[in-house]
């Protein structure tokens, strides 16, 4: 099956000429077509323009002219502006938007040769952990639990539809954004390779803005060198991000291969919660075992700060984003809901066109920036922020790298957590830690719940040293041999 | 004598800061590459970061942060090395972002002082609380139609520069040497164009009364005033509310005036939004600003000459008086003018040439200084023709005014009506001969001791010569004959 190729197996097989790089998006979208309706993944699919692409990619390497992507069939996250191909942030108040311009991550996929078959799903404006704040349905995760087929299980959040997309082989590789976790953890709810890399490691200009200061584009793939082949190509400086990061962008797919022997790997104590399921744990410590049969020296350390995490996350994350969505107004562009006065057109379009989820951060973003309350909320937490960030990089003088769990459950049905707010931020626990404090951090398959579901682990690294990262990704990926398929895939 | 407000109570000290806003002279906006050019057609100069779109991010301006640090430096102000900006939310229909990109805790610039002249003669110095850069919003327009208001974008984004005075103005007076100061400063950085009528210099005013000797009273906001003279009057007509709401047993209250300078006063504006929290906050999409001390150093060095360096140096070098070297300096072109007349003929004649009859000229014409109806090399040669007796001063006028009804130059005009002096001596002895031979009774009385006929034969003769004579050889001659 051409589409359970890796992106590595599938470079080799269009170079050789084994199939076409038509034929390999042909197979994608004839799965889309088959799994989209029942999946919800992709909110628009780009069936012409791929074909198109694929063709320009064939006739590349029938030139000789084989770039790091060239034929490779990708999903875009729906919050990626791409020229000319409709944008929603899975949100109503861009229902219709069409950007007349690129991405410079997606841009830098395009020059590599890379084919978008489509702009996938994801929680309405990243904001969710399960894909279930999208306006335009949730997605459905391809995994299912062995013991209940009907449960409908969600692919986690924010990216939800890329990760579904790349489970269910409609795709080899997927962009998506990571503000608290929104890659990580779907990509352990769907048994996926998911790399948040370093802040200013890949542009934001054309990413539609969450949370500035903790917004990071990064791949998602079904192995670890697939998804350093990604960044690879997502990674580089851009003078239109002013925080952009200056600095060359390594060979992430020669990382993979270095091996762990002599690094020190670090297991924050304070990431052992109360309450932590003792499959999480088991798998936790089988990470530790294998890191340590490979030749690593386990080191036991400590982020003292950690239990602020999600506090100081749900106060930075939501001021950025009130301040961001300011702009969809109703003026310029997307929905707009006429009203006698400004203010009426105001409040009408973001009551159209945000959803439940959207506003209560708006209102929580906009309380906490409020004279008064600014001190109390949004300066603390900036001064936490600055401690976490300090833990990082105490812990990083002893460590190369750390290893901790991604998320605190397996993938969870549509419905539950669905009443408290607060449960499904629980989901963020572990990840937005990295955010806070812009280290690089990966989540990679490393075993299956009770249910038959995947359960990711975390890998923790320095600013800029995405590099450990993989070299401890790809350990865990081989010693996990993780080879678990999703019940719901092309060709199945 | 201090400015005061005389009141039913006594008298009332007015207490004034400025905030001014000054548009930063710039190719390009303060976070995008679009054209900052002014008058150009309605959404013509807008990026997708001026408009606001999905992703577009800020890229600072190397160029406005310059103008900044020039302005900064000159204004005698502390540079500082690290300056952050922050994001000002509220939702406006022309503030596409819906909040505008600012300074809000760490400027720029620091605190800095400006020198003003008054009329009395006396110099005040003005305190600068700081100046940090924004970007200006677009621009409403409400007149197109029925219902709908348009919007242009074209300013959106454009650099601003907040100067924000001390509260150290005591009067309408010094509000209007601060700022007519503080433009002159820009226009001679090239920093601002200092255009109010454009609305690329526009101030707010802070306005409170108090008796001497008292704290602050509260103050209110005169919000947006566009002249110098409007700055003036807004004072003078909030202060006087002011004094009348205190002694009528009221308080001011807290809040945001706009001036009408048709009926010379201020009223409250629309109250809802003096209610904003804008909820600063820093900005993420930029990192702080950080300038090397040697960039800082370079601006530095490539400052022009200043106002107040310049004023010092023509009355040193030229001997001028210090009024006159006020009014020469206060325009950068008005100097650059006086200079080249002055350049090696008498400063002190140049200096009355170009602020009297020349800038008579500019007022009588409506011309400016940058395109001014003579030149200042040929105000030079006409001095020069003065200097060397080719003509003399009265005829000097008439050539003058000749120059400045057809722009040729004064020795033209002097060969085409035959103005050259006469110097002849015979031509001189046959006029007054002739004077004193029509005016015998004048001449009796004269020599019977009324001395101020004297000037009667003078112009007499002058007349008679159709005043090309040499006024020292018919004085010496008359002095002669008269004797």
């Amino acid at each position: 099956m051409l589409t359970d190729l890796t992106i590595a197996q599938a470079k080799a097989g269009l170079e050789a000429k084994q199939f076409s790089a038509l034929e390999l998006t042909e197979a994608h979208l004839h799965g889309i077509d088959t799994l989209n309706p029942r999946l919800n993944a992709f909110l628009t699919v780009t069936a012409e323009a791929a074909r198109e692409q694929a063709k320009a990619a064939d006739a590349a390497i029938g030139r000789g002219d084989i770039r790091a992507l060239t034929g490779i069939p990708l999903a875009i996250k729906d919050l990626f502006c791409t020229q000319g191909v409709r944008t929603t942030a899975a949100s109503r108040i861009l229902d219709s938007f069409v950007p007349p311009y690129e991405s410079t991550v997606t841009a830098n996929l395009l020059a590599d040769g890379a084919v978008f078959v489509g702009k996938t799903n994801l929680d309405e404006f990243a904001m969710g952990s399960s894909n279930m704040t999208s306006a335009f349905g949730p997605v459905e995760n391809p995994w299912k639990r062995r013991q209940d087929q009907n449960a409908i299980l969600v692919p986690g959040g924010s990216s939800g539809g890329s990760a579904a997309a790349v489970a269910a082989r409609l795709a080899m590789g997927a962009t998506g954004t990571d503000t608290g976790g929104s890659i990580r953890q779907p990509a352990s709810f769907c048994g996926l390779v998911g790399v948040k890399p370093s802040y200013g490691r890949c542009s934001r200009w054309g990413v539609v803005a969450f949370a500035s200061s903790l917004d990071h584009p990064g791949p998602f793939a079904r192995t670890v060198e697939d998804s350093a082949i990604l960044l690879g190509s997502m990674a580089s400086h851009d003078p239109k991000d002013s925080t952009s990061a200056d600095r060359p962008v390594p060979d992430y797919r020669a990382a993979c291969r270095r091996g762990v022997a002599g690094l020190r790997i670090g297991i924050p104590r304070e990431y052992r919660v109360d309450g932590m399921s003792a499959e999480i744990e088991a798998l936790w410590q089988q990470g530790i075992d294998w890191l340590r049969a490979a030749g690593a020296e386990i080191v036991d350390v400590s982020l003292p700060h950690t239990k602020y995490g999600l506090a100081t996350y749900y106060i930075v994350a939501p001021a950025e984003a009130s301040s961001n969505l300011a702009r969809y107004d109703g003026v310029r562009y997307g929905l707009r809901r006429d009203g006698a006065e400004l203010s009426d057109m105001y409040g009408n379009t973001r009551a159209a066109g945000f959803g439940t989820e959207v506003q209560r951060r708006i209102l929580i973003g906009t309380y906490v920036l409020s004279a008064g309350y600014y001190d109390a909320y949004y300066l603390r937490a900036q001064k936490v922020r600055a401690l976490i960030l300090r833990d990082f990089t105490e812990a990083f003088a002893q460590v190369d790298a750390l290893l901790t769990p991604t998320a605190p459950s397996a993938a969870f049905a549509q419905g539950e957590k669905m009443d408290d707010p607060v449960q499904m931020y629980l989901n963020d626990l572990f990840t937005v830690g990295a955010n806070l404090a812009g280290v690089p951090a990966s989540s990679v398959p490393a075993g299956l719940d009770s249910n038959g579901l995947p359960l990711g682990l975390q890998i923790v690294g320095r600013p800029f040293d995405e590099e450990t990262v993989f070299a401890v990704s790809a350990e865990i990926e081989r010693a996990a041999g993780f080879s678990a398929l999703p019940a719901i895939r092309a060709g199945v | 004598m201090a400015y005061a407000i005389e009141g039913a109570t006594g008298a009332w000290e007015v207490v004034v800061g400025l905030e001014v806003h000054a548009q930063v002279i710039s190719q390009s906006k303060l976070f995008s590459g679009s054209s900052a050019a002014f008058g150009a057609e309605p959404n013509t100069q807008v990026s997708f970061v001026d408009a606001g779109f999905p992703g577009m991010l800020p890229v600072i301006n190397r160029e406005c942060v310059a103008q900044a640090v020039r302005t900064g430096l000159g204004l005698n102000a502390v540079i500082h090395n690290v300056s952050r900006f922050d994001r000002k939310n509220y939702f406006y229909a022309d503030m596409p972002q819906g909040y505008q990109i600012s300074q809000y805790q760490h400027p720029i610039v620091g605190t800095g002082v400006v020198e003003v002249e008054l009329s009395d003669g006396s110099v005040k110095e003005i305190g600068v609380t700081r100046l940090h850069l924004e970007q200006d919003a677009g621009k409403s327009l409400h007149d197109r139609h029925a219902t709908k208001t348009f919007i242009d974008l074209n300013r959106s984004g454009v650099a601003l520069m907040e100067i924000v005075s001390e509260p150290d103005i005591r009067s309408p007076e010094e509000a209007g040497a601060y700022l007519r100061k503080l433009r002159s400063i820009l226009r001679y950085l090239g920093t601002c164009d200092g255009n109010m009528e454009e609305g690329s210099m526009r101030a707010d005013v802070n306005v409170s009364v108090r008796k001497a000797g008292e704290p602050y009273r509260t103050r209110c906001e005169v919000k947006n005033v566009n002249s110098v003279r409007f700055v003036m009057q807004a004072i003078e007509a909030e202060a006087a509310r002011q004094v009348e709401v205190w002694e009528s047993g009221g308080s001011v209250k807290q809040e945001t005036r706009l001036f009408d300078p048709n009926r010379l006063e201020t009223r409250p504006m629309r109250s809802k939004e003096d209610a904003h929290d804008y909820r600063y906050f820093p900005e993420p999409d930029l990192l702080p600003l950080v300038l090397e001390d040697d960039w800082v150093a370079a601006l530095k060095a490539s400052l022009p000459e200043l106002p107040d360096a310049k004023k010092a140096r023509f009355r040193a070098e030229y001997g001028l008086t210090a009024y006159d070297a006020a009014v020469l300096v206060a325009e950068k072109a008005t100097a650059e003018f006086f200079e080249t007349v002055a350049k090696g003929r008498d400063a002190k004649i140049a200096a009355n040439w170009v602020t009297g009859d020349f800038f008579a000229a500019l007022n009588k014409t409506g011309a400016t200084i940058d395109n001014p109806p003579i030149s200042a090399t040929d105000l030079g040669a006409l001095l020069d023709l003065i200097a060397d007796s080719t003509i003399n001063g009265r005829i000097a006028k008439d050539v003058f005014e000749a120059m400045v009804e057809t722009g040729k130059s004064p020795a033209t005009i002097v060969a085409e009506k035959g103005l050259r002096q006469v110097t002849d001596t015979g031509a001189i002895d046959a006029a007054v001969d002739a004077i004193i031979a029509a005016n015998p009774d004048k001449v009796a009385e004269y020599r019977s001791g009324k001395d101020k006929l004297f000037g009667f034969f003078v112009g007499q003769t002058m007349k008679a010569m159709a005043g090309k004579g040499n006024p020292a050889l018919i004085n010496e001659t008359l002095k002669k004959r008269l004797a």
